[in-house]
């Protein structure tokens, strides 16, 4: 079961006036000692409006997905997966609000987190506070699960971890760089935390593989910015060899759409972290040849039977394609229904988060048919990272080149200790 | 900051040209929404806060005669022409119940009209935003003048507001329909009473402040994603270049449009991270010296 609240019903709770939202203030343990019987009521903030729709869409689509099936199979002991979804547009304020309704008024035991990076820190301060359990799906902002002064014991993150893609993704860069002599960089991501700490760290480890790359220029546009006029011209003055974004949905449309006007991608190589995903190849009507994207979700990538079953799934429930976002909150379902049952059903969140730390899944989306939520810091490892050649078709996708996870792993190591994060 | 940056562009004629266009195109659609918002406030003496939800039908409208003609010059007509019509519309049924109230009141109905159009755009096209893409003709490599690089159809886009704007300010100047809105503008009840219909001119100022806006979506939807409240971003700086300009002074728009685009433009290169400080700190500038407005007459 799904109901899903947007706007109109946000607004209409901020008109129920201070008394309403003192309530809603005061976090805690009432709604979540609720009878451990009935449905278990899980929270899903995210964005459902605005040119991002689609990371919402996808992402409850997933949720849905398995949460039906789960349900259609008898739930946990009987007890069915409700699920309560709210548009927080993407705003910090707003998400970390509509958490606390969600907890407090709407009596939800569990908080999927399918907001992006700019509200996702808002919801972890949220979950700080109430100790429910809360699993990110979307937010790859690595200092959310990497920094320690973040960290709260009952919160895991089943999105990929910048990090992570920056080390294989600066590999694969570097080695194109030195083939095609793609010495000048530069970069073009949104100005917020994630496009920030992904680009710092992917031009990071572009350079750590190949010493002669250099960034001459950084444009961050805001996240939802509608005109990119200014930044595709103060990339074009740069005269780059090379760009690195990491725009996503509908602003790397847009973005594209706008660049494509002045032959952009014609004057330099470019890598898109986030061109891959089916729902931002569907929409982009003039696809740039040569551009090298990240691996995000493909029905090919891993090219195993079961990638290709889940896929079919998905399209005939959810009459779309499924995304990036789709295939994380997949596994953080996923991750959530093997925790439940190890409960019993028990929804406590210590309990939960004791059966997830370092609990490994059988999943069509690991590198090996398997992901590992990392007992460490909360956070997956051995879920697919590469890059390819961006297609406007089917497959979408082209020389594929998986990124092996033994290095990932071992430069991560050096990386948190260069952050403070490790000693 | 990045002065040198800056100072090296300047330097380049490639460069400046570049972005003197990048300014231009940013300005010129500012300005078709901002004379919109100027007409209707030098006129009615209301403050149209939802104008850039017109501009969002705008942009919707031209996608769906797009998708039914497929021409492009067809469905920009069409979408300025539907959304004239949903602004007198708006106007009879809901302005012109509160003309005279004070601001408060007419904050409240836009900001309702802003709701619903945002939420009847989601139900009739979807929260998934949408993509007209460039029309086949205008989809031909960037023309190089001087170094520089200007895409053609910013070029049509460019010549497109300027024609909007020149033939705007032929028929409020020297047209006998412009004289009447003007002296409407000044003391309505003495238009009336010379046996001019003043509402019928009222909601005709309305319908082609909105036509504006109309038009504006229409020229931004090639290049700009189509999403349920669009028009709030582009509603903000088009508010910035009235004030800069002058409430109800239509030079005063195209002036500020321009002055905005080229901050912008120029400004990325510049103080990438102070560009919207800037803006605003020209619109502080202007409020503190001028509060008319560069081109604005002390309001009556």
């Amino acid at each position: 079961m799904t109901s899903t609240e947007s706007r109109r019903a946000s607004r209409r709770q901020v008109l129920k006036g201070a008394g309403a939202l003192a309530a809603a203030g005061l976090v805690g343990a009432p709604a979540i000692s609720r009878a451990q019987t009935g449905a278990i009521k899980i929270g899903v903030p995210t964005i459902l409006s605005g040119r991002v729709a689609i990371l919402g869409q996808s992402s409850v689509g997933a949720l849905k997905m398995s949460f039906d099936k789960l349900n259609a199979e008898g739930g946990i002991n009987g007890r069915k997966i409700e699920m309560v979804v709210r548009d927080s547009k993407g705003a910090p304020q707003e998400a970390a609000k509509v958490t606390r309704d969600l907890i407090n008024n709407d009596g939800c035991q569990i908080i999927i987190d399918a907001e992006a990076s700019s509200a996702a820190f808002a919801v972890q301060e949220v979950i700080r506070e109430v100790g429910v359990l809360c699993i990110h799906t979307n937010s790859e902002t690595s200092s959310l699960t990497a920094d320690p002064k973040l960290y709260v014991p009952t919160a895991f993150r089943t999105a990929r971890q910048g990090i992570h893609d920056a080390i294989g993704g600066g590999d694969y860069a570097a080695k194109v760089a030195k083939a095609k002599g793609l010495k000048k960089w530069a970069t073009c991501s949104p100005d917020y935390a994630y496009g920030r700490s992904n680009t710092g760290e992917f031009m990071e480890y572009a350079k750590y593989f190949d010493g002669n790359i250099t960034v001459v220029e950084e444009t961050w546009p805001k996240l939802f910015q509608p005109d990119y006029t200014e930044v595709v011209t103060k990339l074009l003055n740069a005269k780059a060899d090379a760009m690195y974004s990491a725009l996503w949905g509908g602003d790397l449309v847009a973005f594209i759409d706008q660049a494509n006007l002045y032959a952009l991608f014609e004057k330099q190589a470019s890598f898109m972290v986030n061109l891959g995903d089916y729902g931002v190849v569907d929409q982009v009507k003039q696809f740039p040849q040569g551009v090298y994207s990240g691996g995000r979700y493909n029905r090919t990538v891993p090219p195993t039977p079961e990638n290709e079953a889940w896929y079919q799934e998905y399209v005939k429930t959810q009459k779309s394609k499924p995304t990036n976002w789709s295939w994380e909150n997949a596994v953080g379902a996923q991750f959530l229904i093997e925790a439940l049952k190890k409960t019993n059903g028990d929804t406590n969140g210590k309990k939960l988060a004791e059966a997830i730390k370092g609990a490994t899944i059988k999943t069509p989306f690991g590198d090996r048919g398997s992901i590992t939520m990392r007992a460490e810091d909360n956070t997956t490892i051995n879920y697919i990272i590469g890059y390819g050649l961006s297609l406007s078709k089917e497959p979408y996708i082209s020389d594929f080149k998986m990124s092996p996870w033994e290095p990932i792993l071992e430069l991560e190591k050096q990386w948190k200790k260069k952050q403070g994060y490790a000693t | 900051m990045d002065l040198d940056a800056l100072l090296r562009c300047v330097g380049m004629t490639s460069c400046v040209v570049t972005q003197l266009t990048s300014g231009m195109i940013i300005g010129m659609l500012l300005f078709l929404i901002a004379s919109g918002v100027t007409l209707i406030f030098g006129v009615l003496n209301v403050i149209n806060f939802a104008h850039g939800s017109l501009y969002m039908i705008g942009a919707y409208a031209a996608w769906t005669f797009y998708q039914l003609t497929g021409s492009y010059f067809v469905s920009a007509l069409g979408a300025a022409v539907a959304v004239g019509v949903l602004g007198v519309l708006f106007e009879r049924v809901l302005m012109s119940k509160v003309y005279g109230s004070n601001v408060l009141m007419q904050l409240l109905v836009c900001y309702a009209v802003v709701l619903i159009s945002d939420d009847l755009i989601k139900i009739i096209w979807g929260p998934v935003p949408l993509s007209m893409g460039m029309p086949p003709e205008f989809r031909l490599p960037p023309v190089r003048f001087m170094g520089g690089v200007i895409p053609p159809f910013y070029i049509f886009m460019i010549l497109a507001a300027m024609a909007i704007g020149l033939l705007l300010w032929l028929v409020i100047g020297r047209t006998r329909f412009g004289s009447i809105v003007r002296a409407a503008a000044i003391n309505g009840p003495m238009v009336s009473a010379l046996g001019i219909r003043v509402n019928l001119y009222y909601a005709a100022v309305f319908g082609i402040g909105s036509a504006l806006a109309g038009a504006a979506g229409a020229l931004a939807a090639p290049v700009r994603s189509l999403t349920p409240g669009m028009g709030f971003s582009i509603l903000i700086e088009s508010f910035i270049v009235t004030v800069i300009g002058g409430m109800g002074s239509i030079v005063g728009a195209f002036a500020a449009s321009i002055i905005i685009g080229l901050t912008r433009s120029f400004g990325s290169i510049g103080f990438p991270l102070f560009v919207d400080g800037v803006m605003f700190l020209i619109m502080a500038l202007v409020l503190i010296f001028k509060p008319s407005g560069l081109f604005g007459r002390a309001h009556r």
